[in-house]
């Protein structure tokens, strides 16, 4: 997994990582304008602003719509993102996403007795589950070496398959004429906290609130502490990081840890958002977990980045539901979420074409003749300022694989 | 019918479409790209194909109809395996995303064309294309009944593969030659292999084996193509790396895969598997949970292509 938690070596190019996230959007734009285009040219313009405005449609309802969508891919995108700060590519969130679901649906149905304080139950009993699931890969890297791409693979259908099993056969658990779980009791259900008298008619809740609070926590981690510059460390470069005295095994596992426990707050988040979410036992991974990577390399592994991102694929999302009205399937957006994706996996290309005229033009500047290597395999820039100093405490040496 | 004999057939038809995905697989990652895309390879190969049979059923049937769907599966399977190509070996992208946006991509576009070509996302096709008895070798007892009976060419297709495929990796200049960049490319590239070169081919070859493993695993276990093969592609790269990534290997674990499949699908039907009251979810899992042990057990001595996942850099030590 080299590439991903690195930082550039200069400072001065940190918003690198921004103009290459937005031009990963504009040519996903672009790709999506030209199929919409391709299919049926007479209402390619008007789709097109759909996917655009459409969110903005109903007024404050679409806004508070796109903030309801955003929640629980807010708390994947931190998950994976953190992951991948920390040198980890968490693909696992999915499973954790469903587990966390699971337990936060279980608590809601069962421990009725809880009055006010039921839904905060049930949120934590989300986040322990998501941490519990992520806690195999994370020892499985850590004790084994496993790779998590492929542990968390395994998990994901292994948390789904069991989760589907549990509900199934838990008659206090299972809704049999629909095939999905029962609904929660109401006191599980997250306040509203007046936000549904700012966005009327709209499902948003305090769940965008607590969301927010995780970003501002997993930013404190990762740069106001100690704990989190270990983390950090040890993703760059495990080897040196135990030479350095850290505890290289302990720090892995925290990491998938922390990383699963924010994708099983994600599934507490959306199931108990009151808005008429059940787990249906169909044979299919989650797709908050699979969002929540869009998120994170978008948003540039960074929790304001992901707050921003998130919201920007709630809105196009949101925005394609209206999409029907022009002949087009909502598809569209999905389409356009993965070419986003897949530029921003090589956006190295845009900062080695920029880093690439800036030398040519210190070279003119000088006289032209000096030959100046190509820069070779320039580390991506997901970082934050006191990378820096990790990058010279623990020299990049092929990182762990 | 034998139990036995609907059992080792219906194992066939689930194996062979991950024994080809996990040799497709296998070739990516020897040569040192880890192809995660396999999922989203698949479904663009079947989505293509089956496609192709809707609209020229009208035309053709049986099995000329089948072996030109191959083709295009193929076909499909090696254009789409290009975009993961370029991008993990020219563009230096991190392997796993780049895989995990195709992955997100080909069922998204599957949908978007169904809709727009035809109003629904399922494209229906007829199943014209099962052999209820190959001549001569259907009456040999036991292996006829398991192999020649109400079996699809797809089923040779895959033996084949697998023939060739183990031949290639292993006894030719070519093979020698991929496994090299796997391992270590630096090495590779010392000696005037072009690295380049070596991980398209084998990045082009799981989109070829890919492509076709779609659409051999929609034809026998359904009569319409709904955007999606259920996982499979995931399972294909559990199969590959339960299989250590070899191809003997990873038909013992396709097998193994395909009989668990099998039984979870089709255990109702079969009262001896009943009676034992295990649940079907648990058969289900067992492939995955299979796979983390063996991994646990093996990371000491994992057979793993060394440079599997790291770009090639040329200016690298």
């Amino acid at each position: 997994m080299s590439g991903i938690g690195n930082s550039s070596k200069k400072s001065g190019w940190k918003n690198l990582g921004l103009i290459s996230s937005i031009f990963a959007i504009i040519i996903g734009l672009l790709v999506g304008f030209l199929i919409l285009l391709f299919s049926n040219p007479n209402q390619a313009i008007g789709g097109f602003k759909t996917i655009l405005t459409g969110a903005l449609t109903d007024g404050s309802k679409g806004i508070g719509m796109v903030l309801y969508y955003a929640t629980p891919i807010i708390c994947t995108g931190l998950s994976v993102g953190f992951a991948f700060k920390t040198g980890l590519f968490n693909i696992g969130a999915t499973g954790q996403f469903t587990v966390g679901a699971f337990a936060s649906v279980v608590v809601g149905i069962t421990a009725t007795k809880l009055g006010n304080i039921h839904w905060i139950v049930a949120l934590f009993a989300a986040v322990i589950a998501g941490a519990l699931w992520a806690l195999i890969p994370g020892l499985l890297k850590a004790y084994a070496n496993i790779n998590e791409v492929i542990a968390g693979i395994m998990t994901n259908y292994i948390g789904m398959y069991l989760v589907n099993w549990i509900v199934k056969d838990t008659n206090a658990l299972f809704n049999m004429l629909e095939n999905r779980s029962k609904p929660v009791a109401p006191t599980a259900n997250i306040p509203k906290a007046l936000l549904d008298q700012i966005f009327k008619g709209s499902y948003v809740n305090a769940g965008i609130i607590i969301a927010v609070i995780a970003a501002i926590i997993i930013y404190i981690i990762l740069n106001k502490t100690t704990f989190g510059y270990e983390l950090k460390a040890v993703g760059f470069n495990r080897d040196a990081s135990k030479y350095a005295g850290i505890n290289e095994k302990k720090s892995i596992v925290w990491s998938m840890v922390i990383s699963g426990a924010l994708a099983g707050l994600g599934g507490g988040l959306f199931y108990l958002a009151g808005s008429g979410k059940y787990i249906e036992v169909v044979d299919e991974l989650a797709s908050a977990g699979f969002d929540g990577i869009s998120v994170a390399l978008l948003g540039l592994s960074h929790p304001i980045g992901i707050l921003l991102s998130a919201i920007f694929i709630a809105y196009i999302k949101q925005g394609g539901f209206y999409l029907q009205l022009f002949e087009y399937s909502g598809e569209i957006i999905d389409i356009i979420i993965a070419v986003i994706i897949y530029f921003s996996a090589f956006s190295m290309i845009v900062r080695n074409f920029i880093s690439n005229r800036e030398r040519k033009r210190k070279v003119d500047h000088i006289g032209g003749s000096a030959q100046i290597p190509a820069p070779i395999n320039e580390p991506s820039d997901y970082g934050s300022e006191n990378e820096e100093e990790i990058r010279e405490a623990t020299q990049e040496e092929g990182g762990d694989k | 019918m034998n139990p036995v004999y609907f059992l080792c057939q219906q194992t066939m038809l689930f194996s062979i479409p991950l024994l080809i995905v996990a040799l497709g697989g296998m070739f990516s990652e020897r040569s040192g790209v880890v192809n995660i895309a396999l999922e989203g390879i698949m479904t663009i190969g079947a989505f293509a194909s089956i496609l192709f049979i809707n609209t020229f059923q009208d035309r053709m049937s049986g099995q000329p109809l089948l072996i030109l769907a191959i083709l295009v599966a193929a076909l499909a399977g090696i254009i789409f395996s290009l975009f993961h190509a370029y991008a993990s070996i020219h563009m230096k992208a991190d392997q796993t995303i780049s895989g995990t946006a195709l992955n997100m991509f080909a069922p998204a576009f599957a949908i978007f064309t169904a809709r727009q070509i035809q109003g629904v996302q399922q494209i229906n096709f007829n199943n014209t294309f099962r052999i209820q008895k190959v001549p001569v070798l259907g009456d040999i007892p036991i292996l006829g009944e398991v192999l020649f009976q109400n079996a699809y060419i797809t089923t040779y297709l895959g033996i084949l593969v697998l023939i060739i495929a183990s031949i290639v990796l292993n006894k030719t200049k070519f093979g020698l030659r991929l496994r090299a960049c796997g391992e270590h490319p630096q090495a590779a590239d010392s000696v005037g292999i072009n690295v380049y070169k070596m991980r398209y081919a084998g990045v082009a070859l799981s989109g070829i084996l890919g492509g076709i493993g779609g659409l051999v695993f929609v034809i026998p276990t359904s009569t319409n193509f709904n955007a999606s093969v259920a996982g499979y592609g995931f399972l294909a790269l559990a199969v590959l790396i339960f299989g250590q990534w070899k191809p003997i290997r990873i038909l013992y674990a396709a097998l193994f895969f395909g009989l668990m499949k099998t039984i979870a699908s089709a255990y109702s039907g079969i009262p001896f598997l009943t009676s034992l009251g295990i649940p079907s979810y648990l058969y289900k899992m067992i492939p995955y949970i299979a796979t983390l042990i063996v991994l646990a057990f093996t990371s000491k001595k994992s057979q793993a292509p060394k440079a599997a996942g790291v770009p090639y850099d040329k200016g690298k030590r």
